[in-house]
């Protein structure tokens, strides 16, 4: 005895109409959304710059960013000019702020130029900062961040963020305990030698009193975590460093 | 009186207990090892499951006299992703914060084995109210069970509770709290196999106290 659902032809034509109609409602619901994805993400890179220039509404403990109806006009009026920079050299561009990092890194992979984004802006205590855009991998999958840095290279700020770390043990990259260890660090020698900064397991200084010993207090159970944050500093921020120097010419 | 029969009442209640889809039923183990270092996580996947699998009990329920036996894993598949895309879609467009928190979670909800499992076993054969009552039962289940392990791996791991400092400061010079009298974190709850170890303190418990439970040799 057979079902009339059991038949091949029934088979198949269910499994055609059902990949219809969820294709298309799905295909419908993304586009019809992806203008109001598009202005958040937009929103958010906004808000990440002016969260490691210390533009934020941070706490006693949590990180928070300034909130999204403020974010545009506050990021035109801290971010006092956005670049590209090439070697020493700089272009402005008024929308350096929305090129995209992982494009650029795999043009750059396939030999053509990387365009290298750069923010200056003022601190709430006018300051003049530069912050800098850095992605690579953690250990599911893509982090990233924004790096405000003087014109030392002594770190100022840092948000970190994260597509799918583990919850409790490599997602605390975005954790305040953690991004605020950067504050203070130094990303170059007084020789001017690029030394990056790492996420040190066995570190001597917890309390990272220490600023120039380029490491910070890594997180327990997120070694690997961890290491993509050390080596996303190592390898973004070192293309800024002729930069840098030039600024001290 | 009331809202539910008795039988109908039974599915919200026995996942609780007896009948729990974890300790008893062994399904979801993965996520309730993966998600559980901290209690704000496994509270954000017990809300998700119960979301998910009470609408997708009602769907599958609604689709079980149509679905072709042969293909139904693959169906059960689909519904549940689409549900999730769109609640993913849907939060990243007006809730942003919100989908943020949750991007993690997407994918270990569509791969959760209690979403397939309760379809399998229950919405195939049952009509959509009852399919969703078991659908909340068992989530809830899951959620409990979720929510003891977070707690317990996160305030003996991390000394934190919901990210607040519970057991004092552990920084070296500010000790304060259990710290200041040489208590340390084990910074091996915060690892996997412990969510297991956990896990099956809790089924050890649950059976020495209902010894029914036992599976016989």
């Amino acid at each position: 005895m057979s079902k009339r659902t059991d038949s091949n032809s029934y088979t198949m034509t269910f499994a055609v109409i059902m990949v219809l109609v969820v294709g298309s409602m799905l295909a419908f619901l993304a586009s019809s959304l992806k203008p109001n994805i598009d202005e958040n993400k937009r929103i958010e890179k906004q808000q990440n710059i002016l969260y490691a220039l210390g533009v934020n509404e941070n706490d006693a403990t949590s990180a928070k960013f300034v909130s999204t109806d403020v974010a545009g006009t506050a990021f035109s009026k801290y971010i006092t000019k956005q670049i590209e920079v090439q070697g020493g050299n700089e272009i402005e561009n008024i929308d350096a702020y929305l090129i995209d990092v992982k494009k650029e890194q795999t043009s750059a992979k396939q030999g053509k130029q990387r365009r290298l984004p750069l923010f200056v802006g003022k601190n709430k205590d006018g300051v003049t900062l530069y912050v800098a855009p850095i992605r690579g991998k953690g250990l599911w999958d893509a982090i990233w961040g924004y790096v405000a840095m003087d014109a030392n290279m002594i770190v100022q700020g840092a948000y970190f963020d994260h597509k799918g770390e583990t919850p409790g043990l490599g997602a605390n990259i975005k954790q305040r305990y953690f991004m605020d260890d950067f504050i203070g660090e130094h990303l170059m020698s007084d020789a001017g030698v690029f030394k990056g900064i790492r996420v040190a397991k066995g570190n001597n200084d917890p309390k990272n009193e220490e600023k120039t010993d380029y490491e910070v207090d890594a997180i327990a159970g997120a070694t690997i975590t961890g290491d993509g944050v050390s080596a996303m500093i190592k390898s973004d921020l070192k293309l800024y460093v002729p930069y840098f120097k030039s600024l001290k010419k | 009186m009331g809202l539910l029969s008795k039988k109908d009442a039974a599915l919200i209640t026995d996942p609780l207990a007896d009948n729990n889809p974890i300790t008893i039923q062994v399904l979801g183990i993965c996520s309730a090892l993966a998600i559980t270092a901290e209690l704000k996580a496994s509270i954000v996947m017990a809300v998700s499951v119960l979301f998910v699998l009470g609408l997708g009990n009602v769907v599958i329920s609604l689709m079980r006299n149509i679905i072709p036996s042969k293909i139904r894993i693959i169906v059960q598949l689909i519904v549940v992703a689409t549900l999730v895309i769109i609640v993913d879609l849907v939060l990243k467009a007006f809730a942003y914060e919100l989908s943020k928190t949750l991007s993690v979670f997407v994918g270990l909800i569509i791969t959760n084995c209690i979403i397939m499992g309760r379809f399998e076993a229950f919405a195939l054969g049952n009509g959509p109210w009852k399919s969703f009552l078991d659908g909340v039962g068992n989530s809830v289940g899951y959620g409990v069970i979720l929510i003891i392990v977070g707690f317990f791996r996160e305030l003996l791991g991390a000394g934190t509770l919901l990210g607040y400092p519970v057991l004092g400061n552990p920084i070296p010079g500010e000790l304060s709290g259990l710290y200041a009298y040489g208590y340390e974190n084990n910074g091996f709850m915060l690892l996997s196999p412990m969510a297991l170890i956990v896990v099956g303190i809790i089924i050890w418990i649950q059976r020495s106290r209902n010894t029914a439970l036992i599976e016989e040799n």
